[in-house]
């Protein structure tokens, strides 16, 4: 085995890292400023709303095989008469999926006020999904059926609630969205890059959302 | 630093070992049909568990032991990647030992929890409450008197709820430690009246925990007479440490009498064994 | 003109060094920051643990014996000095707790997980650095609720507060928290102050600090998986990344997809508890003599499922425990190669061996319940998947010795300690083999030998990962080495210490003693335990006294320990060695680093010095950039 000692320094502290070394970096670069933005970063937020989804995906298996093993365990499970308006709310999620994706792509093309435009219907129709299942809680505690009454019922509350806390959660988003696409906006490629994988991240976690809720609409009227 | 490092992984592995084989600290010997094939299962499973242990620390130490640094400054270490070939074969050794192991330690599951208890078995319902145990025999008829929980009351001692109004119950005892015979399949009925607890004899080897709102079946057959611990073995709250009872394996005849006495005298039969039989001679 | 600038400013540069204390050092967005705040509240939390864990030995080994201290410190819990079977099992309950969730989870994963995975990609920061502040924020909050759950319970004021909150909030029991274990099955826990003392309001600030550390870790694990996936530096592929980033990464995916679940069963436990809801809890309940449904203080309940939750907790719970070691497996591989100045045997196999015990870690939960009332057909596919995740365990212990096998060890603290953790890992995880066996789990469960088996194995075996991680990375941290002469003191006690507390409880677990009591004088067939019972109590006292060794080294070492000389004062190759020390606020200075090489290459033939770093440029080393070469 051939060894050489060689006389070459180990690296200095304060040398910045490889900076120092004679072309360990190997990239001849010599900037010291601020890192500029390396391409592909801006994926960084389409993948984290994935990662979060499979994330939340999770949580909602959970409850859901809770349902599936709870309904089948037990003689109090009562059937539940899920209000009419939800299938409004249906309508309602369906439709602000097309929005939302109507903004994304006005954005591709560069038409950014289109964009705005379709954000804040989107949004609208977040809100009156909410409302609508609002509605379809109150009618049904109107009928005094409460969380507690049995099983179908607490499940029902749960499900519709924390469904509901994730679309207030993506409202927020698209305020965000909103908020800061009515401001001036730079034509920097990274800039540009950025602000497209926000609103694809935002559109995604949408999409999300409606297939959600209609899953959990589904198990509701259908497993009883 | 090396050296000793090795010595004391080894001093460690073979104290470690001594503890086990010394036999001063083991199972309480075992009176069910089953004890001597779960015994025997684990005294396999102990053996290849000390011997790997045994290995990897023997092998860990001597690397420690053998590679020191020499302080050499032309002297290297072995450049290697490692060998897919050792990889294989330590994969394939291992997966077929511990699958073996795995899949040989189903037969003493299988029979006792994959079967019903065969028929002519001695039924006992057991319903445990925050540190007591209640146990209920069916008496003459063999029928175990109906049970609700709306007819349990502390103040008359029916703890399990049992239903004066139904005709089988009325030669039904419930005491608060358990009798069985010996050399005769036993069938426990396991319920729990509010948190889940666990049945344990460990002479019996065998746990099972008692879950509110299920009733869960068990079987074994206990083949020595004798006066058993019986403990708790799933956390129950506040007392959980306390919660002990008897286990009885009494000779048939003795159960067959016991099995015609109305409750009181059942009870009091029961206490009277209970003074009558030692607990088994722990060192 | 000035947001036009702004525009520019956000899209293309990262955030600027902050300036201020509060920025800097309390809500710092910068990761090495927040790995240093994640283990000063791993530091802070085991101090909890750890005294917990010293009374509970003092309980068991002289029962009935005063002690005066005890009285003084909690007069409720220990009158006379002799604590109550209560009190006892809180400090079970909470010891676990605070062990698994904010210590075994966070020092591993968000402190040196957080320092040092981007650094070792060659990233300048995490991929959402806000997100990052907000998840040790939001585990602190859970930490302060978990406090607050040992305090209402004991504290008449706080806990006549919270007892306006609500029939479930009813405590002030007198005890430090609640009684049902770490685990936390219902009935027991959904059923507040009448299953016991302690269930109330303590109990419902367990189940909320539980959900809380959910939230608090999704969010790590959410910034840890991007981060990986998008953010690493050129010329570092998969497959040159060090171990301790796929340990960490696939931590990080356990967590993602465990937690919720655990988030999940801990809403409808809190549903149980605080709207009468019956997700956990049958019909027909009895207590303390109330019927359910005869008493406001006990609501109607029906049908509920008390496996269901047992389902929901162990589907975390399993994975939790790889949680807690893969990082101290990865900084093991890493120390071991290190000092071994060897590159890691089989690194393909590790890569392949972290992955088939995350991935097998999710088909078995089932194991935890065997003897549950759950199908005993299921029991037996849970028993042999069990089995077969010693498979990949194996492996890597295999691969271990094979790294020091041929090579030159160093024996710095780090290095003993990374030993240390293999000797221990094996130690703990061999048991595995008898716990995993349904049959043999019958006379086994929940006896000592499951407590033995699992401290040695995701307790002790992940703690000296991290002593490993913190002796080796200490320096790259602060800029001065930890006292070494110290450190191998540290190590000797502990090391010793750990093996005669843990090996004679695997005897006592034989015997049939079960946990979780709080006295072992009820019963005869324990009686002959006693001297060892005794022996492992004193061993804790000396391990846990040791301890300060380690505390002293620690803080002494922060302000006057050695300097360190040289940014790679271990001859390391990976690239948090190349940047300065500690590394600046963007880690490389401005120049994000290129890599050239694999992760462990040592001892490469030809090449100028025995160590090849990830940056070195390929034209002067001749050999080094395979995996696979024999030797």
């Amino acid at each position: 085995m051939a060894t050489m000692v060689t006389t070459r320094p180990v690296i200095q502290k304060g040398a910045g890292g490889g900076s120092g070394m004679p072309g360990p970096n190997g990239n001849g670069s010599k900037r010291k400023e601020p890192f500029p933005e390396p391409d592909g970063r801006a994926n960084r937020y389409r993948i984290g709303t994935w990662v979060g989804l499979a994330s939340i995906a999770m949580m909602f298996t959970s409850l859901s095989s809770a349902y599936i093993v709870r309904s089948g365990t037990a003689a109090d499970w009562l059937p539940l008469q899920i209000p009419r308006v939800m299938f409004v709310s249906t309508a309602i999620i369906l439709l602000s999926s097309v929005t939302i994706e109507f903004a994304r792509r006005k954005l591709k093309q560069s038409f950014t006020e289109a964009y705005s435009k379709y954000l804040l219907v989107t949004a609208l129709l977040g809100v009156a999904f909410l409302g609508s299942q609002l509605i379809a809680w109150r009618q049904l505690t109107s009928q005094g059926v409460y969380v507690a009454s049995h099983p179908h019922s607490s499940f029902f509350y749960l499900l519709t609630g924390a469904h509901a806390v994730h679309i207030a959660g993506g409202l927020m988003a698209l305020a965000f969205l909103w908020w800061r696409s009515s401001r001036h906006h730079s034509e920097v490629p990274a800039f540009v890059a950025k602000r497209q994988a926000t609103a694809d991240a935002v559109s995604i976690y949408w999409h999300f959302m409606d297939g959600l809720w209609i899953y959990l609409f589904l198990l509701l009227l259908l497993w009883r | 630093m090396g050296r000793v490092l090795a010595v004391i992984i080894w001093i460690i592995t073979l104290l470690s070992v001594l503890l086990f084989v010394s036999g001063k600290w083991w199972f309480p010997e075992g009176i069910s049909s089953h004890a001597p094939a779960l015994d025997r299962q684990f005294l396999i499973t102990i053996v290849v568990v000390g011997i790997s242990f045994t290995a990897a620390q023997i092998g860990l130490g001597w690397m420690v032991w053998k590679y020191r640094d020499t302080g050499s400054a032309t002297d290297r270490a072995v450049y290697s990647h490692g060998s897919n070939r050792l990889e294989v074969l330590w994969t394939v050794i291992t997966a077929v030992v511990f699958i073996t192991l795995g899949v040989m330690g189903q037969s003493v599951w299988a029979n006792l929890r994959l079967n019903e208890a065969p028929p002519g078995s001695y039924s006992v319902e057991v319903v445990a409450q925050q540190f007591q145990w209640n146990f209920h025999y069916a008496g003459k008829d063999n029928k175990f008197g109906k049970t609700d929980p709306k007819f349990i009351d502390d103040g008359t001692l029916n703890f399990i709820g049992l239903d004066a109004s139904d005709p089988s119950s009325a030669d039904d005892s419930v005491t608060a430690s358990l009798v069985i015979p010996v050399g005769r399949p036993v069938e426990l009925r396991l319920r729990s009246k509010d948190v889940i607890h666990n049945f344990w004899v460990p002479q019996l080897r065998f746990k099972q925990d008692l879950v509110p709102g299920m009733e869960i079946k068990v079987h074994f057959t206990a083949n020595k007479v004798g006066k058993y611990e019986l403990a708790c073995a799933e956390l129950c709250g506040q007392l959980h440490f306390k919660m002990r009872s008897y286990m009885l394996v009494l000779p048939e005849q003795d159960i067959q009498a016991l099995q015609g006495m109305p409750q009181e005298q059942f009870q009091a039969r029961v206490q009277e064994l209970l003074n009558q039989y030692q607990l088994p001679n722990y060192q | 003109m000035a947001e036009t600038h702004e525009g520019v400013h956000e899209g293309v540069h990262r955030h600027p060094a902050p300036t201020g204390f509060i920025r800097k050092y309390i809500f710092s967005i910068d990761h090495k920051v927040i790995g240093i705040q994640y283990i000063m509240l791993a530091l802070a939390a085991v101090v909890v643990g750890m005294i917990m864990s010293l009374l509970m030995r003092l309980n068991l080994s002289w029962p009935g014996r005063g002690w005066p201290i005890l009285e003084t410190l909690f007069p409720t819990g220990a009158p006379g000095g002799v604590m109550t079977p209560e009190f006892y099992l809180s400090l079970v309950t909470m010891h676990g707790t605070i062990m698994v969730f904010f210590v075994l989870t966070t020092a591993p994963q968000g402190g040196f997980g957080n320092y040092f995975l981007p650094i070792q990609i060659g990233a300048e920061d995490m991929a959402f650095p806000v997100l990052n502040m907000l998840s040790f924020w939001v585990t602190f909050v859970g930490f302060i609720v978990i406090l607050l759950a040992i305090f209402v319970e004991g504290n008449q004021g706080i806990g006549e507060w919270f007892a306006s909150l609500g029939p479930s909030w009813a405590g002030g029991s007198g005890t430090v928290g609640p009684i049902g274990g770490w685990t936390g099955y219902a009935p027991l826990s959904a059923l507040g102050k009448i299953a016991g003392p302690g269930q109330g309001a303590g109990m419902n600030l367990w189940v909320i600090s539980i959900a809380i550390f959910c939230v608090g870790s999704l969010l790590g694990a959410l910034n840890f998986i991007t981060t990986l996936l998008n953010m690493r530096t050129k010329g570092m592929s998969l497959m040159r990344m060090p171990l301790t980033c796929w340990a960490w990464f696939t931590t990080a995916v356990l967590a993602l997809l465990s937690f919720p679940v655990l988030l999940g069963g801990g809403i409808l436990l809190l549903l149980d508890r605080i709207a009468n809801t019956s997700f956990f809890i049958p019909s027909g309940l009895y207590l303390t003599g109330v019927l359910s449904g005869s008493s406001p203080n006990f609501p109607l309940h029906t049908g509920g499922s008390p496996i269901l939750w047992q389902h929901l907790f162990w589907f975390f719970g399993h994975p939790e425990v790889y949680i807690a070691i893969l990082p101290g497996m990865g900084a093991t591989s890493h120390i071991l190669a290190t000092f071994a100045r060897k590159p890691v045997f089989g690194y393909r196999a590790m890569v392949f061996a972290i992955f088939a015990i995350g991935l097998l870690g999710f088909f078995v939960w089932g194991h935890h319940m065997f003897i549950s009332g759950m199908s005993p057909y299921s029991a037996i596919a849970f028993s042999v998947l069990t089995l077969s995740i010693g498979v990949p365990s194996a492996v890597k212990t295999f691969n271990w010795i094979g790294t020091l096998w041929g090579g030159r060890i160093r024996f710095t603290t780090a290095m003993l300690f990374a030993i240390g953790f293999v000797s221990l890992f094996v130690a703990g995880g061999i048991t595995g083999l008898i716990l995993g066996q349904s049959s043999l789990d019958l006379p086994m469960h929940d006896t000592y030998i499951v407590p033995a088996h699992f401290h040695l194995v995701m307790g002790v075996a992940s703690i000296f990962g991290m002593f490993a991680a913190l002796y080796f990375w200490f320096p790259k941290m602060f800029g001065r080495f930890m006292s070494e002469s110290i450190g191998r003191i540290h190590f000797w006690i502990t090391f010793i210490g750990v093996y005669a507390i843990f090996v004679p409880m695997h005897i006592m677990g034989i015997v049939g003693m079960p946990r979780r009591f709080s006295s072992f004088t009820e019963y005869r067939f324990l009686d002959s335990l006693h001297p060892l019972v005794v022996l492992v109590t004193v061993a804790a006292i000396i391990t846990i006294v040791a301890q300060l060794l380690f505390y002293f080294n620690v803080f002494w070492s922060i302000f006057k320990g050695k300097k360190v000389e040289n940014d790679n004062p271990w001859e390391a190759t990976t690239l948090e060695w190349t940047t300065a020390t500690p590394p600046p606020h963007d880690n490389f200075a401005g120049v994000l680093p290129t890599v050239y090489h694999g992760p462990y290459e040592f001892a490469v033939p030809g090449a100028p010095r025995d160590y090849v770093m990830q940056t070195d440029s390929p034209t002067e080393v001749p050999r080094g950039n395979g995996h696979n070469g024999h030797h």
